[in-house]
């Protein structure tokens, strides 16, 4: 790369290559030095733990932003998911994951058919869905909280593979099929063309709708597998409490890891990056006996500062 | 054929009656079915019950409406409602002056901030806002670890302001009344009203025409902040108490208010009056669906979500049609 | 000195360049008092910057400018407002929700103490609209007049502002006739009262009905300024696309001894009465397989919205499209790639290239389908496409991988040009292939295209050079005001008479297109 990028020192250093990664080296190994029994295999795998159902979002919420879209409907999906769940896992689990997770499609579809088709503002639109969906989890479950016993699918989130939870595998794997869609398949290759300059995506053939419907789509998807995973660690299904503030969690994720508003880009493993920065955060936070509420003030304002350095630039 | 030009003009009329009024329509009809079905609807003390109840989210949607006629939107109003209800319940022991300046100027405050960050940093409103809401609720949350704060007794007038009556009219309904009309009287009749509408309208003709975007955006932010803040200084006073958990989710109401009053999401037209109408809307639908009794709380989230969307949906149709 | 007392304006060997680039090479602009002033040139002549320099929106970076007795430097658009010089820009800049009388007193609205005396700017708009000779109620939105209204507000606020000098950018551009003729009621009523007009356009017949003087530029510097009484049409049009009817050039563009098959091949495209919005008159073309077929034309004639109608990006009031004989329905471009056709826009950075990605992905993008297995890109076959293509047209990048914003733009040109050829394409619409492109590669664009056509493809070309159109085209398509006044082909398809359809359309003796 012989070209220069101009801006001041900040942004030289926030760059998307390499500002959030190191963010994360200097945090952890500064965790490391100042918080006891922080860099252990334990608490480094809890991390991961606790950090998978966000990852899961954040993938999604990373194709949606390089799309130049929004999706706040992901935690509601994540309750509708997990009461659908709860209802059905009497009738099998089979039933109960396939009901669910077409719920979850459905969302997205309703939300890209809004999008796409109707050309609304992905932001209000899914504001509203958001308050929407939330209700009609409430409504399906009579605003009660079901327990159930299902072994088989509690271990979808508290098994393990050898030393690593099926949650982190999971996760994993969402990762890893999400850096070689954006990278290597022709979804990925349109998705980011498309972000980047609809009109001449247009004009080549693309058709522009059908990637908008789909960002949705895969959205709603993996916000509905990471409901399920969250359900199954809880064993219970719970609409009112799962998914809150998942989509704050994952936009914080995505932006910190250096994917712009301005699309055209996905960043997977940026987004990776992001979410564990916010994590060790809040884990840091925890283990020091700082309140929750003051890592969110603390938390917001970093994600200030990283869409702040990393705002578009006068042309 | 007098007749059906006639027929055709009283049509336009009357289509035009329906966008314009659509929500003052829809407010009586509710009304006249509330009234038949339940004798206790439409009585005074229901009514100014239900106005009262939501004054607080009318001087909400009041700011919601200037942001978004100035091309922008505040996700950060809730929050913000919450963070100013809290500051003014600890602030009381010092006086209900005190209290009330504190709360109204700290949201103020960081509505400028919210301002700033949107015209100079030119960073999308909906991002600057989520993150703010955020920091302002995890603020609220800190100061009081999450709980709510009892005012005090020596913040008499903050209680005034919540629960007082002057005459037969509470306090927060002289209030909204008060503040629609300057409101009414700033964006219609002053420069600032104008530059307001101007700049949501056309923000890059605005400028070649002389106005100043930065200057309006960062006001029409402040103004926000400001009547959130106010917002929450009144239901702090109302309550008895400040409630980190105050006004969640409100932002969505305040826009549906604003939408359904007819303001244009994209900015530059619309006006405050109607989204009065349109809280009053709001509010005689949960007031109702709280008198059917028989209807879950979770249906409130379902129509409320999807009404907005409705809305939205019905202003994009109508815009469309308009060219 | 007679001719100094009534000069209103005087620019004097201005200079200017944009990082490096020259735009304007030591122009000189003369504007006399209730002068209608016609300011004339086609792409790249430098007039917006010449322009933009008069008004303050650009800074020169030599020369003088003389207003009035006064040696000026503008700043900014505000300074050269203050004194009386404001440009009325083709995107009427306007506030549409907000009546007339406040989009033409907004950022200096009559008021005491923050209140907006309303009245005084009513009686203030509508004072100034009688003084145009306009029945516009001050009161009602922009938004709800027609634009030729709406241009009639934006020259009321220039007027407001007490404009001795008003530039008008093609100004009737979507207007149609009978609002040109208000607009030119206008235009003579501000000049008998002594306001003088800078008026840009492409349509000769205006520059006739209303201007006084003419100034021709080209590739930034002066050409001509003359009357338009002693300039013919032709004379003109040659001025301004640089050409003597009489002058023999030949070998100027690399489609130079190139055969030019006449071997009748078989019909590619055929597309009849194409019309659109604003036009009266109606495009028809025929493309054959192998042959160039070129679309000649000045701006606004309607070259582009007919290259991107039968693309399907575009919608088409009437007309039908038919390739190998079969009919088409255009929706969008999908379906006009699927039935083979190519297309490359004028505008490279808004239509064309997706600036953050690499080179490889702009060149694949098109053609991605045909890489793909189970969805899965190979990054193998792109890389062979790539490499191939890269070499065959010689496009000069740090490597495959480097960000397409960053080279040149014959090179973006090259590669999006390579787009098309890596898919199995029949018929490439090129809008201007070769403008804004350094010489050497601008060559190599042309041999690209004659090769093309060589091994069958069928070309339609847009391009406002002529040498381009007379030596690398079989035939000629002349367009004037959205419709197809000419088609030269053989000996017919000279300079001469290319110019001549040009300027004088549909009159011409030549064989008329059909």
């Amino acid at each position: 790369m012989k070209s220069k990028k101009r801006g001041s020192g900040w942004r030289t250093l926030w760059h998307p290559n390499f500002g959030a990664p190191a963010a994360l080296l200097i945090l952890y190994i500064a965790n490391a030095v100042f918080t006891p029994r922080f860099a252990t295999v334990s608490n480094t795998l809890n991390m991961l733990l606790q950090v998978s159902t966000t990852m899961l979002i954040a993938v999604g919420m990373t194709f949606v932003i390089a799309s130049r879209g929004i999706d706040l409907t992901v935690g509601s999906t994540m309750a509708l998911v997990s009461i659908i769940v709860a209802l059905l896992i009497n009738h099998g689990m089979v039933i109960a994951i396939w009901a669910a997770l077409s719920a979850a499609l459905l969302i997205g579809l309703i939300n890209g058919f809004l999008i796409s088709r109707l050309k609304l503002d992905p932001l209000i639109t899914t504001l509203a869905a958001l308050i929407m969906w939330r209700g009609v989890a409430q409504v399906v479950g009579d605003g009660r909280i079901v327990p159930f016993a299902h072994p088989t699918l509690e271990a979808l989130g508290k098994g393990y593979v050898g030393l690593i939870p099926i949650q982190v595998v999971i996760a994993a794997v969402v990762v890893a099929s999400a850096f070689f869609c954006v990278r290597s398949t022709l979804f990925g290759r349109y998705l980011v063309a498309v972000g980047g300059n609809e009109a001449a995506a247009r004009l080549t053939g693309i058709r522009t709708e059908r990637v908008k419907y789909s960002v949705y789509l895969i959205s709603a998807l993996l916000a509905g597998l990471a409901g399920l995973v969250e359900t199954a660690r809880l064993a219970i299904g719970d609409p009112s409490k799962i998914g809150v503030n998942a989509e704050f969690e994952a936009i914080a994720a995505v932006v910190v890891g250096g994917t712009p508003f301005s699309g055209g880009r996905a960043n997977v493993l940026g987004t990776v990056v992001g979410a564990l920065i916010m994590q060790v955060i809040s884990t840091s936070f925890n283990m020091l006996l700082i309140p929750f509420t003051w890592s969110l003030v603390l938390k917001s304002l970093i994600i200030l500062f990283a869409v702040f350095v990393q705002r578009p630039q006068e042309v | 054929m007098a007749a059906t030009r006639f027929l055709g003009l009283a049509g336009t009329r009357l289509l035009r009656l329906l966008t314009s009024q659509g929500a003052l329509l829809l407010l009586l009809s509710l009304a006249l079915f509330g009234s038949f079905r339940y004798q206790t609807f439409l009585t005074p003390l229901n009514l100014m019950n239900i106005m009262r109840q939501n004054s607080m989210l009318a001087i909400v949607a009041l700011g919601m409406t200037v942001v978004i006629l100035s091309g922008g939107i505040d996700l950060s109003v809730g929050a913000f409602v919450a963070l100013g209800g809290v500051i003014a319940a600890m602030l009381a022991p010092a006086g209900s002056l005190v209290a009330i300046i504190g709360g109204i100027a700290s949201t103020a405050l960081l509505g400028m901030v919210n301002g700033l960050l949107v015209s100079r940093a030119l960073l999308q409103p909906f991002v600057v806002t989520l993150f703010t809401a955020s920091a302002a609720r995890g603020l609220a949350l800190s100061l009081t670890e999450e709980k709510s704060i009892a005012v005090s007794s020596a913040a008499s007038g903050l209680v005034w302001l919540g629960r007082g009556f002057i005459g037969p009219v509470p306090v927060p309904v002289l209030i909204v009344a008060l503040l629609y009309f300057a409101a009414w009287f700033m964006l219609h009749r002053s420069l600032l009203g104008l530059h307001i509408f101007a700049v949501g309208d056309n923000e890059e003709a605005s400028r070649l025409m002389g106005v100043n975007p930065d200057r309006v955006k960062l006001v029409a932010y402040t103004i926000s902040g400001l009547l959130s803040g106010l917002a929450g200084v009144v239901l702090a006073g109302r309550l008895g108490a400040g409630q980190p958990v105050a006004a969640f989710g409100w932002e969505t109401d305040a826009i549906a208010a604003t939408v359904m009053g007819g303001t244009f999401l994209g900015g530059g037209q619309g006006s405050v009056l109607p989204t009065l109408i349109g809280v009053l809307l709001l509010g005689m639908i949960y007031n109702l669906l709280n008198l059917e009794g028989t209807i879950t709380p979770w249906w409130q989230l379902v129509l409320r979500g999807g009404f907005l969307l409705l809305v939205v949906i019905f202003q994009q149709r109508v815009v469309k049609t308009a060219g | 000195m007679n001719q100094a007392t009534s000069t209103v304006l005087c620019m004097t060997d201005i200079k200017k360049s944009f990082s490096g680039v020259p735009a304007l090479w030591g122009v000189n602009f003369e504007l006399q008092a209730g002068e209608i002033h016609a300011l004339v040139g086609e792409n790249g002549a430098g007039k917006s910057t010449l322009i933009k320099i008069m008004t303050g929106a650009y800074r020169r970076d030599s020369g003088f400018i003389e207003y009035g007795q006064n040696s000026v430097a503008f700043q900014n658009p505000t300074e050269a407002q203050a004194v009386g010089i404001i440009a009325v820009y083709q995107e009427i800049q306007l506030v549409g929700f907000r009546t007339v009388a406040e989009n033409i007193f907004l950022g200096r609205e009559p008021h005491s103490f923050g209140i907006i005396d309303r009245r005084r700017m009513n009686t203030g708009a509508a004072e100034i609209l009688r003084r145009l000779g306009l029945h516009i109620n001050p009161r009602s939105p922009v938004g709800s007049l027609n634009i030729a209204h709406r241009q009639m507000v934006a020259i009321a606020r220039a007027i407001s502002f007490g404009a001795r000098v008003l530039i008008l950018d093609e100004p009737t551009s979507s207007l149609t006739q009978t609002e040109v003729s208000v607009l030119f009621d206008v235009i003579r009523r501000l000049k008998s009262q002594g306001t003088s007009i800078v008026y840009v356009s492409h349509r000769l017949e205006e520059l006739y009905a209303v201007c006084d003087r003419v100034t021709v530029l080209r590739d930034g510097r002066n050409i001509v300024t003359q009357p338009l009484t002693t300039l013919s049409r032709l004379d003109l049009v040659c001025h301004m696309l640089g050409r003597k009817p009489d002058q023999v050039s030949k070998g100027v563009t690399a489609f130079a001894g190139r055969p030019q098959n006449a071997v009748c091949r078989s019909v590619l495209l055929q597309a009849e009465a194409l019309k659109y919005q604003h036009c009266q008159g109606s495009v028809s073309i025929e493309v054959r397989h192998g042959e160039i077929v070129g679309l000649a034309g000045l701006l606004g004639s309607g070259r582009s919205e007919t290259a991107r109608a039968l693309f399907g990006a575009q919608p088409l009031d009437d007309g039908t499209v038919k390739l190998e004989g079969k009919l088409l329905e255009l929706r969008s471009p999908h379906d006009a790639i699927n039935a083979g056709m190519a297309f490359l826009s004028e505008d490279r950075k808004a239509d064309g290239i997706i600036p953050e990605l690499s080179v490889r992905e702009n060149l694949t993008l098109a053609a991605l389908p045909t890489l793909t297995q189970w969805g899965i890109v190979s990054r193998k076959r792109q890389d062979k496409l790539v490499n191939r293509f890269m070499q065959r047209l010689s496009i000069k990048a740090v490597s495959a991988e480097q960000k397409i914003h960053e080279l040149s733009g014959g090179n973006q040109q090259k590669v999006l040009l390579a787009r098309w050829l890596c898919k199995n394409t029949k018929l490439l619409l090129l809008d201007e292939p070769t403008r804004g492109i350094d010489i050497g590669a601008k060559g190599e664009i042309q041999r690209l295209i004659a090769e093309l056509a060589e091994q069958g493809l069928g070309v339609l070309m847009i391009s406002s050079e002529v040498e381009e159109l007379v030596e690398g085209c079989q035939r000629v398509v002349v367009l004037r005001d959205g419709q197809s006044v000419a088609q030269l082909s053989g000996e017919q398809k000279n300079l001469q008479a290319i110019l001549h359809a040009i300027a004088e359309g549909a009159d011409c003796q030549q064989a008329v297109g059909g």
